[in-house]
This record gives C-alpha cells, structure tokens and sequence, in this order.
C-alpha cells in the first residue's frame, strides 16, 4: 500500500509529516511513499531528497489524495479536503475530535479509518508515537528562545568589567513536557528558573531539572496540597475555585519579581485556565516577556492575543504563537515523522505493508476516531491505566497550623509531665534519704549528683568518632581510685596495707596504660 | 584528722582542680584538634590528685610506706606503659576492657580494706585509744552510728559493683581477644540465676549491715563475680560494643561508691563522670542496634531468628578485576568498615586505596555505623591509625542520604549494619535498627570471607541483590589484590 504526504495546507504550517528518513523506514515496512513537490520545502527538505530516498514526488495533492492508501499529515485537514477525497481512505494526523466533531462527521461519511495523533493514549508503550510530547517538547524549547529574542537582557548573570548584571528571572506554569522542556532550556540559559504545577508528584521532576518547586500552601480538606494529576492520564485536572484563588495570589506576589513568564497549563478537552491575569501584567516590570503556549486555546493569560505577539502599555510583550513547532519545521517534521512512523509500525503487525487496525490494542483504539462508517470517539477506558495511580501517600499528611501547635503543644505538655513525674519521684526519694542520711552523707551526695549532671551534659558533646579514646581516657581517669588506695596504704594492719598497694599497683597501670593510649590514638587522628 | 604536709583546705584545693580538669578533658573530646590538648588536662589532673593525696598521707606515713607507694607506682607505670605501647589498634577493645577489670579488683580490694580499717577504728574507740590511729581508720573513728550503717551500704555497693565489673571485663576480655567463644552462653533459666544470685547479695547485704562480719562481703565478692562472668557469657559478640560501654559505666560507679566510702569528693566527681560517660555511650550503642539496654543485658541473639524471612536468589561473585573496573568507572566511592576490617588488619590497605583514589580525583567516603566493630568508636580509631584523614569519615545520619548518587559502595568485613532486612522486614531479629542504606549505590561490592552470615547468624538479603557482587576472601588480601588491578 502506499503512503503518502501532501503539503499542509494551513496558513503558516511549516511542518511535514514524512521525511526522507522516515520514508526509508516505512519501505521496510512495506509500503510504497508518496509526497505532494513542495510539501518539504518549509522544512528544508527538498523534492530532490525525497526522491533519493525512493520517495514518488506527485505535483498535487489530488493526484496524492487518490494514489496513497494512508494519508499522513500534521494539521487536521480542511472539511474541502475531505469533500475532495476519494471514499475509504486511511487518514493520521492531529485531529482535534473534540473541537471538530463536523469534520468527524464528514469523514465518517467518507468512510475514512481515522487515527488521531492527539488521542494516543499516554502508556509507556506509545510513548514513540506521543507527537503532543514531542511537539510540545519543541514548543517549551522554541518558547524560551522566543523569550530570549524579545527580552533584552542576559539570562546569566555576569560579572563584566562593564558592569554587573543579575539573572533573569523565568516562572514556568505548567510543568508538563512543554514545561519541562522550557525549564530545562532556561535553566542552561543561565536564568534563574521557578516553576509551578498543580500536580504536586511533578514537583521532583522540576527540581532535577534544576528549577525551584513553587510550593502552594494549600489544603483542600482531604489533606491533598496541590491537585493529583495520575488518575487522569498525567494530565492537569481542573482546579477547584479556591485552590485557583491561592494560585492566582501566588502568582500575584511573583509577578513584579519575575522577568519571563511561559505558561503551558493546558487542561485536556477545555479553554486553557486563566492563570495570568490582567493586574499581574500590570505588576510587572517593563521589557518583561509573558509566553503563552496555551494561546490556541484562549491563553493562560488574559490579554493573549493568538497568533500574535503585543506590547502592553507598560511595555511587557506578550507572545501568543500558537505555532512553536513550526518555527523549528526541520527538528519537529523529523520528530513528527517519526511519530508517525512508530504509529505505522504498530499498525503493521505483519510488515507486508498492510495496516490493520487491531480493536484490542489500546494504543491504536485510544487514537481511532473513525472505522467503517462509524465515530468511534471517544474511546473506551483503556485497558492499562495511563500511569499507576499515585500509591497512598506514606507521609503524614500536611496538618495545619493550629492542628501542629495543638499537637507540640500536647507533646510539650506530655513531655512536661513525665519530666514533672521523674523531678517528683527523685525529690521524694531524696527527700526520704535526707531524712535518714546525715549531714555529711548529704553533701557528698549533692557533689555525686551535680557530678552525674555535668558528667551527661559534657559527654553529649562528644564527638562520635572519639568513643573510643573517651573510653580510653574515662578508663584512665577511673583509676582515681588510686586515690582511695593512697589513703589506706597508711595503715597499722598488714593486710590493708598489702591489699591497699596491690591497689596502687592495679591502678597505676591503669592510669599510665589509659593515658599513654589515649595519646597514641589521638595523636593518629588527622585532617587531610 | 592528722596534719600531713599540706593542710587540708590545699587538699580539697588540689581535689577541685583536679576535679576541673578532669571535667574539661572529657570536654575537650568534641573534637579531634582539642582532644590532643585535653588529655594532658587529664595527665594533670590526675599527677595533681595523686601528689595531693600523698602529701596528705605523710604526716602518718613512714618512709617504708613511701618506698611502697613508689615501688608500686613504678611497676604499674611501667607495666601500663609497656601494655600501651604494644597493643595493636586492633585490639582497644579488650585492651579497654582488660583495664577496666583492674579498676573493679582495686575497687574490691578498697571495699575490704575499709572494712578491716573500720572494725579496727572501732576497737580502738571502744579501748579509748583512737587518737593513735592514722589515715582512714582515723576518719572512721570520729563517725556516728548512722554514719557507720551508711558507711557499711556505700562499702557493700563497692564491692559489688566492682566484682561484678572485674569478673564481667575479664570475660569480654576473653571474649574480644578471642580466647572464649564469642557467641552466647544461654543456661537454662539464666534470668532466674541471675536474680536469685542478685536477691543473695542483698541479703548477705542486709544480714552486714546488721553486724554480721567480712564473711559476708567476700562472699558478696564472690558471689557478683559470677554474676559478672554469667552476665557478660551470655552476651553475644555483636553486643560487645554495648557491654565494654557499660563495663566503663561500672568502673565509674564502683569509683564513686568507694568515694562515698572514704567520703572523698575527688572519687565521686570522677566516678560519677566516668559513670555518666559510659553509661552515654551504652544507650547510643543500644539506639545504633534499636535494642534495649535491658534487652542487650539480658542475653544474646539466642534463636530468634526463625521468623524471618528466607532469601531468594543466589549471591554472585566478583572477582578483583571487575571490582577495579567499577571502582575506576566511578566518581563518587563510599567505604563501609565493620569488625572484618579490623579482624584482617585491612586498613592499611584501605588506607592505601583511599589515597590512590582521591589521587585520582574521585571522591572518597567512608560511612561508620555506630555500632560498626566491637567498641564505640572503633573503626575512626582504626582509620585514623592508617592516617584516613578523619573529614572523609562519615557517620551514618551525615550520609545516609548520599547513597543515592553514589557509584560504588565497598563493604569491609560488616554485615548486619547494613541489613535491608532491618528496615524491610519486620519479623528480621533485627527489624527497626538504623543501618546504612548502601544498597541505594549503584554498585555494591561486599568484601567478605565466606557466604556465612555475620556475628547475629541473620541472613542478609543485601547479598542477594541485583546491584550487589560478593568480593570473597580475606579482607587484607582482596584490598591487596584491588590495589594491584588498580595500577
């Protein structure tokens, strides 16, 4: 079967969705490729390279429409492209189901199989065909250079002889791939980068990165802090509405400090969430950038305007391309393709260049939109769940202010207690000896105790790797018992006073034996 | 009291100074740089006290009495001196706990003797001839009756403390030099002979301090030696770090009950510092291995081992040559020394190993468990003789949590301390202890003699996995052979 590419009619769209590379993969695959002269050329790919790779260069897209089996393209086509079309084609390509349900009907009508880029299931196995990751890679990549092309300064602060100049400032919202993508240039930019997401499990993720986590004080009454993005495929869910007010104050006390803002907070199947708003442009500093990558779908910030780039009345540029992956058509046509590709690839069990469109395989029924006359979006719950759902959480959760001052303050108290409990006992028991003991026992036994005390509070002080000489000097220093031998060894009895030197001996041993290794064993210790 | 040479208020000026120097030796071991100043405080101190005590002494003391003192200072100094010079750094476990025996044997002797002085004193008061008594008989002579039955309490503490300090550090003595068998002696109903022998001292206790003679405090002697011997015998080797901490906690109890005895203030500080120091190092020991002190004391391992878990799979084992290529592949080393180390005398080769790699910019660690070896401390005694400089040495809650990012972990001679199955399975002997997460390494390399497991008998599942090699052989001759592939 042949397979086959035309030129992206959308205005702007630079983007091809074959590549001689690709091509070369798909012959192995069996099939024969076509592709509409010209389609490459946005792409620095010209119709002389698509023909060194065996390619059939056809001069328009009727006479592709009508020789490829499979049509392969980036933008969903235009409802006149499919009046065009002959009956029973195969189609892939981003699709849009949700927001295109006329197109779907008309492809429907045409008998088309349909395969949506955009519905590949989010499962590890489909990752080499996930084209939203990888544009939206390329998107975050370009919309940091957008950034840097319209804002006039470094991103890495440097000490020049000319001069000092501080780090830019970049805030990323919305830590998806695009996000992740934006992070990770700003961050080798130099720029010091803070990001935020609602789905807390990602904060890891922004952090190896090497940006910082903006971390929302915010508790929603299940102990959850920051919304749980696992159960729905990865993807943000929508907020509720006070979990959207901290946010927005969040933002708010960001927005002056901040030089850059890329938003990429897309929610699937909805208007972008506002999460830039007006008084926040407002509040930053002039020749700021704001980034909207979620323009197509009305802009996380209000004053987005899609497909354009503005300049408020403070002077911050607002810039709503909604065309990143384009921009960069050579890298993101070589990704697409490939994605394509992949998708091909599962589709042909066999490799006889057959697609077969299996209904059990999750992948390819999540991205089916149309089969056989029938719409078959949306798709059933996949079989493997996008990603485990978020294990229960092992630690405790966050409590609240009061919950922890509450809970110090009963530890405190319980601490306060057995300390009270443990003062009281000793009292009465020393009170019970003094009443016995006379004076002078009494006195030795205050210096015991204050002894004991001291002797606890120094030896914490120890440092670990000094137990041992400690030990060595205690043993050492124990021997003062030397003392007691001395005082008896004056004696009238014959037995004391042999007891008594055999004492002194044992003793003196001990006292220059202790001390003599202590010595050895710290005079061993140095620093490198 | 007599006049000596000095009067007494100098005395108890000299005991204070002592008392305060000793005080900011223990201090002074905060850190490495102090310590070497702070052990001549102790020197100090105790040339102070001992000088004191004689000059107190000589009113009474004849010069007969001098040349003994001397005599008998002279042999144990030199004898102290030749035991440390001699002693392998190795072998400061039963060095430690040789000498804490000789403390308790003074403190038993000390006991008897007040006794004897004591029913002396009395004889002479009752003749009326108490004024020519000298020394401590002297001081007896001019207490009251209470005085006496107190005098009577402190002396049997004494004396069973000490016996039961001498006789327990000879055994842990026997047991760390390896002249007994380290593992544990479990008698049939040994709590019980243990109380029963503990119930008779107090009694014989009792029945001296209703007037009963010496009989009763040899027998106490006697009767806490065995207590002492069967203690410390039923204690397993890894619990030898705890037992030689507790053993110094007793010499320093035994040293203030015979303070009490001879009401000198100096003995009690002392005593009580040195009480307090071991009695510290016991608990931190016991938290390192999560057990009680009551649980270390009363008794080994003894079999409980049968409810944890088995180990699947097999230990696979590496040779020096693959042991060299990761270590040369890696960045960051960190070097994990248990008792095997010491045992084979490895740390010169360690040390050896330490240099060549750091020569080659890697960054070396070495990570010590607190109960790692037989004696608090013991593997930084160890290192720091093969001159590991002491700032790469580690304990376990400083680095703990880099094992993540480490490429290779090398393990010498230890096992249970870093046991998964201490955290991972609750039915392990050993569940709940703190050990050094090393199989979060990268690579893990346990350099070992044999496939048995180590001193607790427990099986280590550490052995078993994926990222671990087993580096068998002595630990010297595979550091030596390591070294070798290295150059």
């Amino acid at each position: 079967m042949k397979v086959g590419a035309p030129k992206e009619t959308a205005p702007g769209e630079a983007r091809v969705a074959l590549t001689p590379e690709s091509a070369g993969r798909l012959q192995k695959l069996g099939y024969e490729c076509m592709i509409e002269s010209g389609a490459g050329a946005a792409a620095s790919i010209t119709d002389a390279a698509y023909e060194a790779a065996g390619v059939e260069v056809v001069e328009s897209a009727a006479a592709l429409w009508n020789g490829a089996d499979v049509i392969v393209k980036v933008r969903e086509p235009t409802e006149d492209e499919i009046d065009a079309a002959p009956d029973g084609k195969t189609l892939i390509g981003f699709v849009w189901p949700a927001s295109n349900e006329e197109l779907l009907e008309k492809m429907k009508a045409k008998n088309m199989t349909v395969l949506a880029m955009d519905m590949v299931p989010r499962i590890s196995r489909a990752q080499k065909m996930d084209a939203l990751s990888s544009m939206a890679n390329i998107a975050g990549y370009r919309a940091v250079i957008e950034a840097g092309n319209n804002f006039g300064r470094f991103f890495m602060g440097q000490m020049t002889a000319a001069g000092k100049v501080p780090p830019a400032k970049v805030l990323v919202v919305g830590a998806g791939v695009a996000g992740l993508a934006a992070i990770g240039a700003s961050v080798s930019l130099g720029a010091i980068t803070l990001a935020f997401d609602v789905r807390p499990e990602v904060a890891e993720q922004i952090e190896s990165m090497g940006a910082e986590f903006v971390f929302l004080d915010f508790d929603d009454g299940d102990g959850n802090q920051q919304t749980d993005g696992a159960e729905t495929g990865g993807y943000a869910a929508p907020s509720s509405p006070e979990f959207r007010e901290k946010q927005l104050e969040k933002f708010r006390e960001l927005a002056p400090d901040v030089d850059i803002v890329i938003t990429t907070a897309l929610i699937p199947n909805r208007p972008a969430p506002e999460l830039w708003t007006k008084d926040m442009v407002e509040a930053m500093k002039p020749g700021s950038v704001i980034v909207d990558l979620a323009a197509e779908r009305g802009g996380n910030c209000t004053l987005t305007e899609a497909d354009e780039k503005i300049v408020t009345d403070n002077g911050v540029t607002i810039i709503g391309y909604t065309d990143f992956p384009s921009r960069m058509a050579t890298q993101s046509s070589n990704l697409y393709a490939t994605n394509i590709r992949h998708m091909l690839d599962d589709l042909t069990p066999e490799k006889d260049g057959k697609p077969v469109v299996d209904m059990e395989d999750d992948v390819i029924r999540g991205a089916l939109v149309a089969h056989e006359g029938e719409i078959t979006w949306p798709p059933p719950q996949p079989k493997v769940k996008a990603i485990a759902a978020a294990k229960p959480k092992k630690k405790e959760p966050e409590e609240t202010p009061e919950e922890k001052s509450a809970r110090e303050m009963a530890e405190l108290k319980k601490s306060l207690n057995r300390t009270g409990l443990m003062l009281g006992i000793g009292s009465l028991l020393i009170l019970g000896l003094g009443t016995v003991a006379p004076p002078s026992f009494m006195q030795h036994f205050i210096v015991f105790v204050l002894a004991v005390f001291v002797g606890y509070h120094v030896i914490w002080g120890v440092a670990h790797s000094l137990h041992t000489p400690l030990m060595a000097i205690t043993n050492a220093i124990s021997s003062i018992i030397i003392v007691g031998a001395l005082l008896q060894i004056v004696s009238g009895s014959a037995l004391v006073t042999i007891l008594a030197a055999a004492s002194v001996l044992m003793a003196s041993v001990n006292i220059f034996g202790g001390f003599l290794v202590t010595r050895r064993m710290l005079a061993m210790f140095q620093r490198s | 009291m007599n006049q000596g040479l000095i009067s007494e208020g100098l005395i108890g000026a000299a005991y204070v100074v002592a008392a305060v120097l000793f005080i900011l030796a223990l201090g002074g071991l905060s850190n490495q740089e102090k310590a070497k100043r702070a052990i001549w405080y102790g020197i100090v101190g105790m040339a102070l006290a001992v000088a004191a005590t004689i000059a107190a002494a000589s009113a009474a003391a004849g010069i007969g009495q001098y040349i003994l003192i001397g005599l008998m200072v002279v042999a144990g100094g030199i004898g102290g001196s030749i035991v440390a010079k001699r002693v392998q750094m190795t072998q400061m476990p039963e060095l430690v706990a040789g000498f804490h025996s000789l403390v308790g044997l003074a403190a038993v002797f000390i006991g008897i003797n007040a006794h004897l002085e004591m029913v002396r004193a009395l004889a002479a008061r009752s003749a009326g001839t108490a004024g020519e008594l000298a020394g401590f008989a002297a001081t007896i002579a001019e207490k009251t009756p209470i005085e006496l039955s107190i005098l009577k309490v402190e002396l049997f503490l004494g004396i069973l403390i000490g016996a039961i300090t001498f006789t327990g550090s000879i055994i842990a003595y026997g047991k760390l030099a390896g002249k007994l068998s380290s593992s544990a002696l479990t008698l049939p109903g040994r709590h019980l002979l243990n109380l029963v022998a503990l119930v008779a001292c107090f009694t014989l206790g009792y029945l001296y301090l209703g007037g009963a003679g010496l009989w009763t405090m040899i027998l106490v002697a006697v009767i806490a030696g065995a207590i002492g011997c069967h203690l410390i015998l039923a204690i397993g080797g890894a619990d030898m770090p705890v037992v030689v901490s507790m053993l110094n906690s007793y010499s320093g109890w035994a040293a203030a009950a015979i303070g009490f005895t001879l009401g000198n203030d100096l003995l009690i500080v002392t005593g009580a510092l040195v009480g307090s120091s071991g009695a510290i190092l016991s608990y931190i020991m016991c938290k390192g291995m999560n057990r009680s002190f009551i649980s270390v004391i009363l008794g080994g391992w003894g079999g409980e081992t049968t409810s944890a878990a088995a180990v699947d799979g097999e230990m696979i084992a590496a040779d020096a040559d693959t042991v060299a290529q990761a270590v040369s592949d890696a960045d960051s080393v960190i070097i994990v020394p248990g008792y095997g180390m010491a045992v084979a005398q490895a740390q010169g080769a360690v040390s050896e190993l330490t240099k060549k790699l750091r020569g080659q910019g890697k960054s070396v660690r070495f990570a010590i468990h607190p109960v790692a070896g037989r004696l608090p401390g013991h593997m930084n005694v160890l290192l720091a003789e093969a001159k590991v400089p002491y700032d790469i040495v580690l304990e376990m809650e400083e680095i703990n949590e880099d094992f993540p990012d480490t490429d290779v972990v090398i393990i010498i001679g230890a096992n249970d301390i870093v046991n998964p199955a201490a955290q991972d399975d609750p039915g392990s002997p050993i569940a709940g202890m703190p050990v050094l997460e090393v199989w979060k390494a990268r690579h893990v390399f346990v350099c070992k003699r044999g496939q048995g497991t180590g001193y607790s008998g427990i099986e280590n599942p550490l052995f078993f996995k994926d990222n671990t090699r087993m580096f068998y052989g002595d630990a010297k001759a595979s550091m030596d052979a390591l070294l070798k592939q290295l150059d």
